[in-house]
């Protein structure tokens, strides 16, 4: 079969349609040919399950961790905004080669990254041992870290959520930041990336303003609340996504340093003390406002 | 207990498979962000969301059990699992799905012409298209197979003469799969709207399915090419197996219904302080509560197994019977004590219970009554037909 000029992907199919109208199509020999430009860019969004936010939580009685019996678990909804960035970008460019979801979690992680898939990733990457367990950030992010080297392809963007909202830390994009060795950019509301796939202008709120920020990728991006709208993922594409490629990474395919798993012990977790009743303060109003007012000063001390 | 939004008191959620339970999720989210928030205003306004076709469309809830034409191929679990979510909204916007998916995509996949499929199902399943399945006449529904609307050959061309009434979706559909009466026995006809011959018009004053357009078919000397029969629909099993396709949704619907009601019951029964102490511990209150759980978790189990039934492909009609009759029932049984316990804030639409209570009225009513259904149960296990 002849070679298709170098700087172009030749890509197989029937012969285009109406849809492919306006594209140079070149007959060769038995199949046709479409000659489209290379996506170079690789983009890796990380996405993590979580309880539902609505979920009643329960802690185990030994204190160590949340009750999984019938506990409802999703992708984690910052995760969510980075999918949706990494998603749009492949559909808005031409040069993004592939958008890679990756997930740090147990079998049942599995259904968080087809929702990936589902959204529009091309692949995902399932690390999935026992030894990954943690409740340390850092820990979590030193594992996607190791992930992201083992790619045979250089993965150009990486984005997640501002923080997850299962531990709150909000240390798991700066933290692969510093083990890749890239620049991180917090809380972004836009990103804008030039037409060389290579610098970028991103957006970022910070108190009481919104900071403007350049650079250039490689880059990790983690999202603020408002900066893309996530799709829900269709029923046909959730089917499609059981077909996605997904590989399976263990300890023994991912070399983590077993130090920073020691780097934070975990001692227990209980549920916050139940609020203290409401007082209500009857009368009319001009004796509410006396009765309310000495209620702070003298009970509650903070007038 | 899962945390769902319908209650899952035996753990059925443990008998869903990963993808089954992601397509309920993926729903559910819908319902929540795009169906409640407007339907209590439909239903008081007597309007369909027609906004809301687009973003189903979108979602693939159109022919989801088809495996070509861009649609899913999702098992009978997940489409139940679908309906549920959907009626858990409101009858209406499930009724809407049930029509387009079982009433007319189905019968155009499973008799239609090449022709018909290339044209109408990619159409249907992504929204451009609307359908309506007429069957039921004004002189009555439950003996379908007396259909006075008939169907003649003049030359190659079909004729068709007679009425359809409570058709849903009738004056907004593109097409109606209209069956008739012709010297060969029942046939299937696809009717694109403006016809000539073939009118509409809306049945007004209803109250029940309010956010649901129900309307009357005319055919007067309505001249159709030999193309529009459907070729391989003969006799009335046909119409009557696209009926049970759509009970069957049905019954898995019900169980949304009367979760939602459950659920405001419940909450209601919580807060509200009577005679010194909360709704939720007074006996009287927590036997009703019981007993809408109970006919919940029955329907439940029942909807599941009709389900794998189906997938193995050994379901049979007078099974979809049952199911439709006790599921609807149970609803219609929830959502009337529920909107009792809610006392006078439960007549208002402001709550959900009345809207579904209403609505109930039709689904018991609409694909087969439930006296059809205990007597095509009865049939069954007698051998006696006793119509
Ligand atoms: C909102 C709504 C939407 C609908 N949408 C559609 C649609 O899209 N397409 C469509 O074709 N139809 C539709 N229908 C019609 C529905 O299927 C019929 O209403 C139903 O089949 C009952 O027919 P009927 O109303 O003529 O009542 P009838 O058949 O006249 O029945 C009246 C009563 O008699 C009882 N009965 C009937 N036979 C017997 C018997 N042998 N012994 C004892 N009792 C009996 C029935 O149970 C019922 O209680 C819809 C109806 C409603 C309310
Ligand atoms: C259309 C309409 C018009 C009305 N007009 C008037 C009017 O003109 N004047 C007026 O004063 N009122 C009027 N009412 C109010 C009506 O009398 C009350 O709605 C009724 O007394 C019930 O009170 P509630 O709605 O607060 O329900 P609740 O008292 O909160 O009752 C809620 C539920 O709890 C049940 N319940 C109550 N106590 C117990 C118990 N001890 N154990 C177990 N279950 C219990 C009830 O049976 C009910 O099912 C009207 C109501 C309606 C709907």
């Amino acid at each position: 079969m002849p070679c298709p000029p170098s700087g172009v992907s030749a890509k197989m199919g029937p012969a285009p349609g109406p849809a492919a109208r306006g594209r140079e199509p070149s007959y060769l020999g038995y199949v046709w040919f479409q000659l489209e430009e290379v996506g170079t860019l690789r983009i890796l969004a990380i996405v993590k399950q979580v309880p539902d936010s609505n979920a009643a939580v329960k802690v185990t009685a030994d204190g160590k961790g949340i009750d999984q019996t019938g506990l409802k678990l999703v992708v984690d909804p910052f995760d969510e905004f980075g999918i949706e960035l990494a998603v749009q970008l492949k559909e808005k460019r031409k040069d993004v080669a592939e958008v890679v979801a990756l997930t740090v979690g147990g079998d049942k992680a599995a259904e968080a990254l087809r929702v990936a898939l589902a959204m529009g990733a091309d692949r995902g990457i399932h690390a999935n041992d026992p030894a990954f367990e943690t409740k340390d950030e850092l820990f979590y992010a030193a594992v996607i870290a190791a992930a992201v080297k083992k790619e045979s392809a250089p993965i150009d963007l990486i984005v997640t959520g501002k923080y997850n909202i299962d531990l709150d830390a909000g240390a798991v994009g700066a933290a692969v930041a510093e083990y890749v060795d890239w620049p991180h950019i917090a809380a972004v509301t836009g990103f804008e990336l030039a037409a060389d796939g290579k610098s970028f202008v991103a957006r970022r709120r910070i108190e009481g303003a919104e900071e403007v920020v350049e650079g250039a990728l490689p880059v990790v991006l983690t999202i603020e609340k408002g900066m893309v709208e996530p799709r829900y993922p269709s029923l046909p594409n959730l089917m499609k996504a059981k077909k996605k490629p997904v590989a399976l990474l263990t300890s023994k395919d991912l070399a983590v340093d077993a130090g920073l798993a020691a780097g934070l012990q975990f001692l227990s977790l209980f549920p916050p003390p139940p609020r203290p009743a409401c007082k209500m303060v009857p009368g009319e109003p001009d004796q509410m406002a006396k009765e309310l007012v000495r209620l702070l000063r003298e009970e509650a001390k903070v007038v | 207990m899962t945390d769902t939004r319908t209650p899952d008191f035996l753990e059925v959620d443990s008998l869903l498979a990963p993808d089954e339970r992601q397509v309920r999720d993926t729903v559910a989210r819908f319902v929540d962000a795009q169906v409640l928030p407007v339907i209590a205003d439909c239903f008081e306004t007597g309007r369909f969301p027609m906004e809301l076709v687009a973003p189903m469309a979108d979602l693939g809830l159109f022919g989801p059990t088809l495996s070509d034409y861009g649609c899913a191929g999702l098992n009978h679990i997940a489409y139940g699992l679908i309906m549920q979510e959907l009626e858990r909204g409101d009858s209406g916007v499930r009724s809407f799905a049930s029509v387009q998916s079982s009433l007319v995509m189905y019968p155009i996949h499973r008799w239609g012409s090449a022709q018909q499929k290339e044209h109408w199902l990619p159409r249907l399943a992504g929204g451009q298209a609307i359908g309506c399945f007429g069957l039921t006449e004004p002189d009555g529904g439950s003996d379908a197979g007396t259909m006075k609307t008939r169907a003649h050959l003049r030359g190659s061309d079909w004729v068709l003469n007679g009425a359809k009434m409570w058709i849903t979706n009738g004056t907004v559909a593109d097409v109606a799969v209209v069956w008739a009466q012709t010297d060969e026995g029942i046939r299937g006809f696809l009717v694109e709207k403006g016809t000539p011959g073939y009118t509409t018009r809306d049945i007004p004053h209803k109250f029940s399915l309010r956010a649901s357009v129900t309307s009357e078919l005319f055919f007067d000397e309505c001249v159709l090419p030999a193309a529009s029969r459907l070729p391989g629909a003969h006799g009335l099993a046909c119409p009557l197996s696209c009926l049970t396709e759509a009970r069957y949704g049905i019954a898995w619907g019900a169980i949304g219904a009367a979760s939602a009601c459950y659920r405001e019951a419940l909450e209601f029964a919580r807060q509200r302080k009577l005679f010194g102490s909360t709704l939720a511990a007074k006996q009287m209150t927590q036997v009703r509560l019981a007993e809408m759980l109970r006919r919940i978790v029955s329907a439940q189990l029942l909807a599941l197994q009709l389900g794998r039934l189906k997938d193995a492909g050994r379901v049979h009609h007078t099974q979809v019977s049952l199911a439709k009759w006790n599921n609807v029932r149970a609803a219609l049984d929830v959502a009337r004590d529920a909107r009792d316990l809610l006392g006078a804030g439960g007549i208002t639409v402001e709550l959900a219970t009345i809207r579904h209570l209403l609505n109930l009225e039709s689904v018991i009513t609409y694909e087969g009554t439930e006296t059809i259904h205990q007597l095509i149960v009865g049939r069954e296990i007698t051998g006696e037909e006793a119509f």
